[in-house]
């Protein structure tokens, strides 16, 4: 085992407003160097909410409120903040967040925004040279063209747009990539690249280790080597992505792997799928015990007023579960 | 099959948008598209964003006149029916968004009540009442839970499920379904799938489903038709089409699509 690049401890987020809404609440997760983790859950459940929390760029309204983050040697809520914006963000972990091609500045030319960013990150004004020398081979390895950084935002469709983004946010060869559904805005020939680039750009070490986000279970299966399910709030299940797929055990996963839809490349038509029956619960007042209870086939009076631990499986190794039916 | 005549005939349908004043751009949204439904049958358009199938189903449901072409609803030209309660007696669609098809000002018992100016016969207020609560159970819906509410206290899932009921009791011939699962939890998603397939069998309509999701069209469609930038590239039963692929695109389309239970070599 190589040596972890990513500790997160029991963190806890939460949206302010009429209500305290934990979108995260209490996630224990450790990466280590070289690994592409999945995260992966329905609409709602807090995934991005985890990883803006990890980025440690919350948006207004969403708060850290416990917990530890720790990459590479730095607790990033610990730290002085301007240590954190000019040595952490983008040098050592670097945040693509959802519609991040939106992100870029639509009245500059993308040579000018990447100026931008180095002078935020370095407090250097360099010349723009300098930039465009070290941003073309950023460019020509993502597979975009050396003038596409004289253009502006809207000459660029939006696979190009999301690919300069994530040139201009490996630009220091970042440790650690989080990248926030990069697919889900594309069409299905463009993810297939998409997915392709960032395994390049692990392949040729620009970057070591990718969290990727996705609600698409079947896009993550193409690229990560280890997976966690996140249900409400919590991780329920985290263990290596084909384990995930062909052996699912909490009920949760096993709900919804067997409802995805996935295509058969023989031509035959697939199997009838499953769904899981009712709907997520509010995160405004979540369910006592085992949050997955109220909509679980298996569920036992126990689940109803305890929340299960996190158990580590004595016969699966790296196959950790959030659910009583495995507590002997 | 041979000498019926089918529900829906679609004869070489073009969109042409034209915008600008001075510079004047026109765009082919949709450029000579044929294809026909077939009773019972549930066909699929797909194509990636831009390839022109909600323009398509916007014509067919006479939301936007063609550019030229004709659509046939059993033989008859669709422009030429005047009355639009006629059309829209057996014409029926399930849009994307669940929240936007309804009015958040009113409970969304309202749509179910509406329906009923659509459906043959006359009913007293009891009689729809008993009808109303009848669908809801066929698609699993409990009346006491959903009735009386307004749609911002619904989920997506439950209100796509009310839409079909609505869909119910109109008992239209044809139903047009434009991504009707893309905002559905995926969790959720295949049980709407298994509801509309059900639903079809029992009461006998067609489908024309629209998606850009080739899992989706897989699993529930007989006839798949692939469009691009506005035309039709292939067109197949869905065990030829997406099994031995023809055309380049469908070919280079059906090989981006991930596969739950395998890897591609990157």
């Amino acid at each position: 085992m190589s040596k972890n690049l990513l500790i997160v401890e029991d963190l806890r987020g939460y949206y302010t407003g009429a209500f305290q809404v934990y979108g995260v609440d209490g996630v224990t997760f450790n990466m280590s160097e070289g690994e592409i983790l999945g995260l992966a859950g329905e609409s709602g459940c807090g995934k991005s909410t985890l990883a803006e929390l990890i980025s440690g760029a919350p948006r207004p309204l969403l708060l850290y409120e416990s917990g530890r983050v720790q990459v590479h040697e730095y607790d990033i809520y610990q730290i002085d903040e301007e240590l954190l914006r000019t040595e952490v963000k983008c040098k050592i972990m670097s945040y693509v967040p959802q519609a991040s091609m939106e992100s870029l500045n639509p009245v500059k030319r993308i040579i000018d925004f990447i100026m931008d960013v180095v002078r935020e990150r370095t407090r250097k004004k360099p010349s723009k040279k300098e930039i465009i020398n070290l941003a073309a081979e950023h460019f020509t390895r993502v597979g975009l063209d050396k003038d596409v950084l004289k253009r502006y935002p809207h000459e660029l469709s939006g696979g190009m747009k999301q690919r300069a983004v994530i040139a201009i946010s490996t630009l220091w060869n970042p440790s650690l990539l989080i990248i926030d559904e990069p697919t889900s805005a594309l069409d299905v020939t463009s993810q297939k690249q998409m997915i392709k680039m960032l395994y390049d750009l692990k392949k040729e070490q620009i970057i070591k280790s990718i969290l990727f986000v996705s609600h698409d279970i079947a896009s993550l299966r193409q690229l990560c080597d280890r997976c966690l399910i996140m249900y409400c709030g919590v991780v329920v299940e985290t263990g290596k992505m084909d384990d995930i797929i062909n052996e699912p055990l909490h009920p949760y996963t096993q709900g919804l792997v067997s409802s995805i839809v996935s295509f058969n490349p023989d031509g035959t038509r697939p199997a009838v799928l499953r769904s899981i029956p009712g709907d997520q619960p509010d995160l405004r007042n979540p369910p006592p015990g085992c949050r997955f209870h109220p909509r679980c086939l298996q569920a036992m009076t126990h689940c109803k007023k305890f929340e299960p631990p996190m158990l580590q499986l004595p016969d699966k190794k790296d196959h950790d579960v959030k659910c009583w039916l495995f507590k002997k | 099959m041979t000498n019926q005549e089918p529900i829906l005939k679609v004869e070489n349908l073009t969109k042409i948008f034209i915008s600008g004043l001075i510079n004047i751009v026109t765009v082919s949204a949709v450029s000579d598209v044929s294809f026909t439904i077939d009773e019972g049958e549930v066909v699929s358009l797909v194509g990636e964003s831009g390839s022109g199938k909600s323009t398509t189903a916007n014509i067919i449901l006479k939301l936007m006149p063609p550019t030229s072409g004709q659509v046939f609803l059993q033989g008859k030209d669709i422009f030429s029916i005047r009355k639009r309660t006629d059309f829209y007696k057996k014409v029926q669609v399930v849009f994307q968004d669940p929240y936007a098809s309804f009015n958040l000002v009113y409970k969304i018992d309202r749509v179910l009540y509406n329906a009923f100016n659509l459906r043959k016969g006359s009913f007293s207020k009891h009689e729809k009442k008993e009808i109303i609560i009848e669908t809801l159970s066929k698609i699993g819906l409990n009346a006491d839970e959903v009735l009386g509410r307004y749609p911002h206290q619904l989920s997506g899932g439950q209100l796509q499920r009310f839409l079909l009921a609505r869909v119910l009791i109109i008992k239209p011939i044809l139903l047009i379904a434009d991504e009707p699962t893309s905002m559905i939890d995926a969790s959720s998603r295949a049980g709407i799938l298994n509801l509309l397939e059900e639903l079809r069998k029992d009461e006998n309509f067609s489908v024309l489903f629209i998606t850009h999701d080739i899992a989706q069209a897989q699993y529930i469609s007989t006839k798949v038709c692939v469009m691009k930038n506005g035309e039709i590239v292939e067109t197949g039963l869905n065990e030829t089409v997406f099994g031995h692929p023809q055309h380049p695109y469908t070919q280079a389309l059906l090989d981006s699509v991930p596969d739950l239970h395998s890897r591609w070599e990157l």
